[in-house]
């Protein structure tokens, strides 16, 4: 069947099966590989990307459900060669070992802090509990929340910053 | 030296994991890419009686399927020499030569498509029959046949510990403590599967593979396809975790090579979730039985600790129990013996902390009873007994620091002062309980020569190569320093080149042993260019620092010049410019101590924790841990502390989470999945601190690195169970532990009064 969906503010058309996963499309149809998948039962938290403004699983979503939808990535954090806050956290305070958890991490902290710009270390473990981690012990995860919450407090976003964007604009 | 060593750099490899540009096995982009799907068998003993491919041959996509009937056959590889630096099999047992099934999940079809669903697929259609027959998959199936294996642990280890005189010592024994432990199997999990990429070009194989050593891995494909290695290559940057998972190489990675060569195209292989508890290993259902003897004043006359767990048909492997907790006190009387039970399951494997994490256990366990029985304060306790010497050979330790981790530990933690009667706390609803552990974790010297490559350019940039990996450790980072200090260059002008087995030799980082022995052979190459260039200098008429002693030259930012005396010298540029030397380069090489070498080798450290018990329901949540550790030398604080609290949250997983249950009946394992083998998120983590302790170590290297890798987790179960006998009066004698052993033994649970009885595990 055929889909269109808007990836990172681009316009994909495919051709795909209907079994496909969004998660599959995403890496092996579009080469987008910074979204991981790591398991089959929407356990990982691994895969997560935004469909429109909200964060989800994306192995839970077939590729033919965001038909019509916009789909945003861990690569379409940065912007015009400037990392996202949260990116400079999670590098800054050590929020990754081996990395594979960490751009779903971060998709979902980026949403936090859109949404939640103090998040107390409460509201922060709540809000990462969907999804695993199995290097760091989660200390640092929750320290590059909160490096980005307080970095994006002393410096407000500009016109390309961190917040309140919409997944896929540009 | 240029102090680099040391410093709390952020990690190298930070802006290509937050930008998802770092690229795993699983994201090589490649022309005709195919994608295989392994069919494990549905039963756990057996025989194939018959296997029909034929609807699945035609089902859409499908490039070709491997079983047993057309599978080429391999050669048989031992476990040994394994990770000492020849190939590393998982097990000695190599699916689909024959029609015989020996576990369940065992591969007995691998089926490739051009699609990954349409693989999945057709690998539903291959119709397989069997003859079942009994199976073996628990301790207890397979009790009355356990022997006593001469070696364990792939070969590597005796099967028995044992000084001076156990009877001896219970004889002199004021107290005697007598302690079953029972163990659930455990699975690694790391997030990112195991996955392997496979390109044949002629005769030429290509594997992207996400391991702990792609020199293993090389040399364990060629072992098995009878190739030289010489022909295959392995390119493996960055892996998504491994905890041991990733250590040996399983049948997986050869089959999807040979399924590659069978379809003619490059072939990837992801196994799914639930493969994972079938294909890569597993740390063993296990019992423990420790038996303490000790005087009134609290010195321990003797320490009997048996163990018995269930391994494969093929492979005699256990984890070794005792290593540690036969060393860390000073008991005249020891003896350790493993036993073991053959089951249909496959060979298990190294899993964090192997063994020691569950040996250390059951010993800080039995320590806190016996602490609690004399009256005597934990750490006291262990005061009392520890050693200067390793007391399994008299030899003094290489370096120590224990009695500094339980100070620091202590006052980190808030130790002092506390009542040590249980039950003594309660906030609202919560019993409160606090607890400790020794931990201890050996250093390894079983690799052979370790070699890196030094390139320095004459603008004073350097290239510094070797065959490592980064699997989140932060090795990449750590080497980077390692080479910059080594050569006195600045940070920003060293690029550490790994991944690709085309490199000089480095062995697989497993034991906690990766910083020691890479940072070793990259710190011995860059310091033999440094070492050329002074020589050159001072050597040079024309050079201000003709006629000086090569060792009073310090390189610092690039520049030679006397030390004390900054202003004689000149830039590593400046001499090669006028040698119209366009580079300088070394291999540096670094071989182990001899494994005879007149040191005790262990890294030393104490675990404390909080827990909170609901005194209703049984709910454990873990408040706040706090661990010290004397791990030699830092490298880099920021990656050895975020190494150690990724390891105390294993421990702390390890107490309360994690276990696989078989289902007997059909010799499967019960929960294999991430929704039901269960790890700890986020809001299970409690606050976690970190202490560490520097000690010097001349043994372990140039630089005396003892390592971070597994020590974290060692100990850590151990202050959470004893914090929760603290919390409860109640000692759960069995891991994970659950709700459902503490709620007959709650303040308001129905045997309320029987608080303090101990289980019946025996
Ligand atoms: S891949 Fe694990 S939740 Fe999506
Ligand atoms: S950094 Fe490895 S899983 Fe999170």
């Amino acid at each position: 069947m055929q889909i269109t969906m808007t990836v990172n503010g681009v316009s994909h058309t495919r051709d795909v099966e209907a079994r496909l996963l969004l998660i599959h499309f995403l890496r092996d149809e579009l080469r987008l590989t910074g979204s991981h998948w790591g398991c089959d039962t929407s356990n990982c938290g691994a895969c997560v990307v935004w469909l429109d403004e909200t964060p989800v699983k994306s192995c839970t979503v077939l590729a033919a459900m965001a038909d019509g939808r916009r789909v945003r990535t861990v690569e379409d954090l940065a912007r015009g060669g400037r990392l996202d806050p949260v990116q400079q956290g999670f590098a800054e305070c050590h929020g990754l070992q081996c990395g594979f958890c960490t751009p779903g991490m971060m998709m979902t902290a980026r949403w936090l802090l859109d949404h939640h710009p103090d998040p107390s270390v409460a509201e922060i473990r709540e809000a990462l509990s969907g999804q695993l981690c199995r290097c760091t012990g989660y200390e640092n995860i929750v320290r590059s929340v909160r490096w980005a919450s307080e970095h994006e407090a002393a410096q407000p976003a500009g016109g390309d910053g961190g917040t309140g964007r919409q997944a896929g604009e540009r | 030296m240029s102090g680099v060593i040391g410093q709390a750099v952020s990690r190298i490899d930070g802006p290509a994991k937050v930008t998802g540009s770092a690229h795993y096995s699983g994201e090589i982009a490649l022309p005709g890419l195919a994608y295989a799907e392994i069919v494990g068998a549905r039963v756990a003993s057996g025989r194939i009686t018959s296997i029909d491919t034929a609807q699945a041959e035609d089902a859409e996509g499908v490039a070709g399927i491997l079983t047993h009937l057309n599978m080429p056959k391999v050669n048989n590889v031992p476990l040994l020499p394994s990770l000492i630096g020849g190939p590393a099999p998982g097990e000695t047992f190599f699916p689909m030569q024959d029609d015989v099934v020996h576990y369940a999940g065992q591969p007995v079809a691998i089926v490739v498509a051009d699609g990954l669903e349409q693989a999945q697929h057709a690998a539903t259609l291959v119709q397989i029959s069997y003859a079942e027959t009994p199976s073996i998959t628990t301790i207890d199936q397979g009790r009355a046949d356990a022997y006593e294996p001469e070696k364990i642990f792939g070969g590597l280890m005796p099967a028995q510990t044992r000084r001076g005189n156990v009877e001896d010592g219970f004889a002199a024994a004021d107290l005697l403590i007598d302690a079953p432990f029972r163990f659930a199997a455990n699975h690694h999990n790391p997030i990112e599967a195991l996955t392997t990429t496979a390109v044949w070009d002629g005769d030429q194989l290509t594997l992207y593979d996400s391991c702990q050593g792609i020199k293993a891995v090389q040399l364990t494909v060629a072992a098995l396809l009878g190739l030289s290695p010489s022909k295959i290559r392995v390119l493996t940057r960055y892996v998504g975790g491994a905890f041991g998972a990733k250590a040996m190489v399983w049948p997986h990675v050869t089959l999807t090579a040979l399924a590659a060569q069978y379809v003619r195209r490059p072939v990837r292989l992801a196994l799914p979730r639930g493969q994972m508890f079938t294909s890569c290993g597993h740390r063993e259902e296990q019992e423990q039985h420790i038996e303490l003897g000790a005087t009134s004043d609290g010195k321990l006359t003797a320490i009997r600790h048996h163990k018995i767990s269930i391994t494969s048909p093929f492979d005699d492997w256990a984890e070794p129990a005792f290593g540690v907790a036969s060393q860390l006190y000073a008991c005249p009387g020891f003896e350790g013996v493993h036993r073991l039970v053959r089951g249909n399951t496959m060979t298990p494997t190294f899993t964090r902390g192997p063994g020691e994490a569950v040996g250390v256990f059951t010993l800080e366990c039995a320590m806190d009873e016996l602490a609690s029985e004399l009256g005597i304060d934990p750490i006291e306790l262990r005061l009392r007994n520890i050693t200067d010497v390793d007391p399994n050979t008299g030899h003094p330790w290489s370096s120590y620091g224990l009695r500094e981790c339980f100070e620091r530990g202590a006052r980190r933690f808030g130790w002092a002062g506390r009542n040590p009667q249980p039950r003594s706390e309660r906030h609202g609803n919560w019993l409160i309980g606090t607890g400790m552990a020794t931990a201890g974790y050996p250093i390894a010297f079983f690799m052979h020569t370790q070699r890196a490559r030094a390139h320095l350019y004459a603008d004073g940039t350097a290239i510094v190569q070797t065959a490592t990996q980064e699997f989140g450790t932060g090795t990449s980072t750590v080497m980077t320093q390692v080479a910059a200090d080594g050569l006195g260059i600045g940070l920003r002008d060293v690029r550490f080149e790994f991944g690709d087995t085309d490199l000089p030799n480095a062995g697989s980082p497993v034991g906690s042993n990766g910083a020691m022995m890479v940072s070793a052979a990259v710190h011995n190459a860059a310091t033999a260019v440094r070492d050329q260039l002074i020589t050159l200098a001072v050597s040079d008429s024309q050079s201000p620092l003709h006629g000086a002693d090569p060792a009073g030259v310090v390189v610092a930012g690039g520049r030679m010049t006397l030390a004390g005396d900054a202003n004689t010298g000149e830039t590593y540029s400046s001499l090669m410019q006028r040698h119209i030397m366009s580079d300088a380069e070394a291999i540096g090489s670094w071989d182990p101590p001899p494994l005879d070498t007149p040191h005790g080798l262990l890294t030393f450290g104490a675990q404390f924790a909080r827990v909170a018990v609901d005194a209703d329901l049984g709910i454990i949540r873990v408040r706040h841990m706090v661990g010290a550790f004397a791990p030699g030398r830092v490298l880099n604080p920021k990656t050895a502390r975020s190494q150690l609290m990724g390891g105390m949250l294993w421990g702390m997983s390890q107490a309360l989470l994690e276990g696989t249950h078989m289902d007997t009946r059909h010799g499967r394992w019960a929960n294999a999945s991430l929704g039901d083998y269960l790890v700890p998120v986020n809001a299970d983590a409690p606050d976690v601190d970190v202490e560490l302790i520097e000690v010097e170590d001349h043994v372990t290297g140039p630089l005396g690195v003892k390592g971070v890798g597994e020590i974290g987790q060692v100990g850590a179960a151990a202050a959470i169970a004893n914090a929760v006998y603290h919390a409860t009066g109640y000692r759960v004698r069995e891991l994970p532990i659950a709700v459902e052993h503490l709620l007959a033994h709650l303040p308001s649970g129905p045997a309320s009064a029987a608080a303090g009885a101990q289980p019946d595990l025996t």
